[in-house]
């Protein structure tokens, strides 16, 4: 089983699935001869030519507006935001729009539309290039959330979301395109949305991750396994639909529970997790709900000492489990 | 529905139509004139709590509509487009059931607004209430008809107020790139809710815009159904033949308020207003059909008859039908999860 990266995993399940249906476009900012700014979509204009894989000038709600456009009269777009940070001017077609066409037409219509970006920090990206923007999104019912953390998951996940006929975001932590690696099998397996995975098993303290962070937090299970606390780890994988069962099945387990995520702490995602183990678990909690999150500033900042101050790490977890596993 | 007979009047052959398209066509602007009278009765008499208007806009949108063909082309319309839709395939039933809210009304199943019309028989998009985010819709429509070689036109209309939108730039502009089987139509009545043209455009025309998109943008007289079928029809074929986007500005008038909410009497004068009441496209078409032979007293009373009885029918079927149920509510949120949970 050959072993790829995080981004090859990605470009070899676009081209997969452009080979496997031919209703499958892409679309944004520099994915057709320069192949995306990360290459994500590198080789894919050559293959599949100018109607397939279309350069789009800077204009994000088009990109996505169109995509609606598109999915109503028969294909699964599958478009590209070049950085999170630039999904602002889409937020209106994703929210008032995709997200909501199924439900207002009662069923008339649906937006099979696929919108990938790359987000989250610690890249030297600063304020506009560094955020996570998830619980924008997670808050909307209507669209589907997916943050992979693993190239196996990656590639099963694209194809569920590009095979799904409801419109879902799909969120690539970019500092994962190169330095994470993992065996990736040549078959048409998919993983299905809204299934969340237990990526180290433990009994003592649940943590509930994704992206980068599920990286961090087996990481930190690792640190602290020495220091004999026995941690098991939640790699959510789609935060909406949220797996609450996997979630819910670990927390009743542990009876402790930290939610880690790179957005800011106030209002972010794993506020809602926080909020469901507490109102569906309270009875078996041994110890306060607690979030290791960014700090609440308005963007990553710059400079490298400031960056490595805003990202949550394995050390600031591992302190956290520390803390909560002597409560 | 643009063959001609020798039979036909000299008005019919010298728009491409024949005397039966003619009547077809001032039997759409009439049907939405009289359901769209009977939505205010109803609304000030306490059946339905809201009503967004067309009257004014009707000869345009029939016109227009009259162009794309039904069943294959695809239309994005607004909250004013009762004649476009009704045109393009939905029924009297169909629109007055969205001012009940029924649970059977074919937009939206009760969940919207009315004036919120769509219907995926057809080819009608669900609109929402953000203004002019449809035209990207009816763009993304144009493009995988392009892609899938369909031969498929889209259009799709607003108001010049929405027309100053941002998504209505992004989209102009990569339909034109792409020369996309797209057309854009703005009704211009003068008016965004209270605020007036000079306000809303430094131009004369919002078509003026056009060129800096590289498309030809048109602007007809909106009174006139003819003129507006012959604009519409250009640039259908332009679209079909694989030439790229246009645009068209109908001049219209909005012969009543904003909306049952809104009293415009506030910023338009009595003069103002009664000046508009001259160009209204219905009486206007009449009187140009009974020049021309094709619309005669009998036809007419046959027609006024049918008319009325297709909107008396539309009520009471409307009032008949039942509210949603709320056991239904959390319905249709995802395609996979009929009971809309996160």
């Amino acid at each position: 089983m050959p072993a790829r990266t995080f981004i090859d995993s990605i470009r070899e399940t676009l081209a997969d699935e452009m080979r496997r249906d031919e209703t499958v476009i892409v679309l944004g900012e520099d994915v057709g001869k320069k192949g995306g700014v990360f290459l994500a979509t590198d080789g894919l204009w050559a293959e599949f030519g100018d109607d397939r894989v279309i350069d789009t000038p800077l204009t994000e709600s088009m990109i996505v507006g169109t995509s609606i456009g598109a999915a109503v009269n028969g294909l699964r777009p599958v478009a590209e935001i070049q950085f999170a940070d630039f999904i602002f001017p889409a937020f209106n077609q994703l929210v008032s729009e995709a997200a909501r066409m199924r439900y207002r037409s009662n069923n008339g219509y649906g937006v099979p539309m696929t919108v990938r970006a790359p987000y989250g920090g610690g890249v030297h990206g600063a304020l506009y290039h560094s955020q996570s923007v998830e619980a924008f999104f997670t808050h909307v019912p209507g669209l589907k959330v997916v943050v992979p953390s693993t190239p196996y998951d990656a590639r099963g996940l694209l194809r569920s979301s590009i095979r799904d006929d409801d419109p879902v975001l799909f969120f690539e932590h970019k500092k994962m395109y190169r330095s994470v690696r993992g065996e990736v099998p040549d078959t048409d397996y998919t993983v299905p949305l809204g299934k969340a995975q237990i990526t180290h098993p433990g009994s003592q303290v649940t943590v509930v991750a994704y992206g980068l962070m599920a990286h961090y937090a087996l990481e930190a299970a690792d640190r602290v396994a020495e220091e004999g606390i026995s941690v098991e780890v939640v790699d959510l994988r789609t935060l909406r639909p949220l797996d609450r069962e996997t979630l819910l099945d670990s927390v009743r387990k542990t009876g402790k529970c930290i939610v880690v995520y790179e957005d800011n702490k106030f209002g972010g995602y794993g506020a809602e997790v926080a909020a469901i183990v507490a109102e569906e678990a309270f009875d078996y909690l041994d110890g306060p709900v607690t979030r290791i999150a960014g700090p609440d500033v308005p963007g990553v900042p710059y400079n490298h000492v400031l960056e490595d101050w805003f990202m949550v790490n394995p050390e600031k977890i591992a302190e956290g489990i520390r803390t909560l596993a002597a409560y | 529905m643009t063959a001609t007979k020798g039979s036909d009047s000299r008005l019919g052959a010298a728009a491409g139509l024949t005397d039966a398209d003619l009547l077809e066509m001032y039997r759409y602007v009439a049907l939405a004139r009289a359901v769209d009278e009977r939505m205010w009765i109803l609304n000030r008499a306490g059946r339905i709590p809201f009503v967004i208007s067309g009257q004014g806009h009707e000869g345009a949108q029939v016109g227009i509509a009259w162009a794309f063909e039904k069943g294959k082309d695809w239309i994005a319309p607004f909250y004013r487009s009762i004649a476009t839709c009704l045109t393009f395939g939905m029924s009297a039933r169909d629109i007055m059931t969205a001012q009940y809210a029924t649970a059977n009304d074919p937009s939206s199943g009760g969940r919207q607004m009315p004036g919120h019309y769509g219907s995926h028989e057809h080819n009608l998009v669900s609109v929402s209430s953000p203004v002019a985010t449809q035209l990207l819709h009816a763009v993304g429509i144009a493009l995988a008809a392009k892609i899938r070689k369909t031969g498929q036109v889209a259009m799709t209309s607003m108001g010049e107020g929405s027309s100053n939108q941002g998504d209505v730039h992004e989209g102009l502009n990569f339909a034109a790139i792409h020369k996309l089987p797209f057309v854009f139509v703005v009704e211009n009545n003068g008016y965004a809710i209270s605020v007036p043209l000079a306000k809303q455009i430094s131009v004369a025309n919002v078509a003026d815009r056009a060129a800096g998109y590289g498309m030809p943008g048109v602007v007809v007289d909106g009174t006139d159904v003819l003129a507006c079928y012959a604009a519409a029809r250009e640039a259908v074929a332009r679209a079909r033949a694989g030439e790229g986007p246009s645009m068209i500005e109908a001049k219209v008038t909005r012969l009543t308020a904003h909306s049952s909410d809104d009293q415009q009497t506030k910023y338009r004068t009595a003069e103002e207003l009664e000046a508009e009441r001259s160009l209204d496209a219905l009486p206007m078409f009449r009187k140009q059909l009974v020049d021309a032979g094709v619309l005669t007293e009998e036809i007419e009373v046959r027609l006024a008859a049918e008319i009325k009885a297709a909107v008396d029918d539309a009520t009471e079927y409307a009032e008949s039908q039942p509210d949603p149920d709320p056991g239904t509510a959390t319905r249709f949120v995802y395609h996979d999860e009929p009971g809309g949970t996160s």
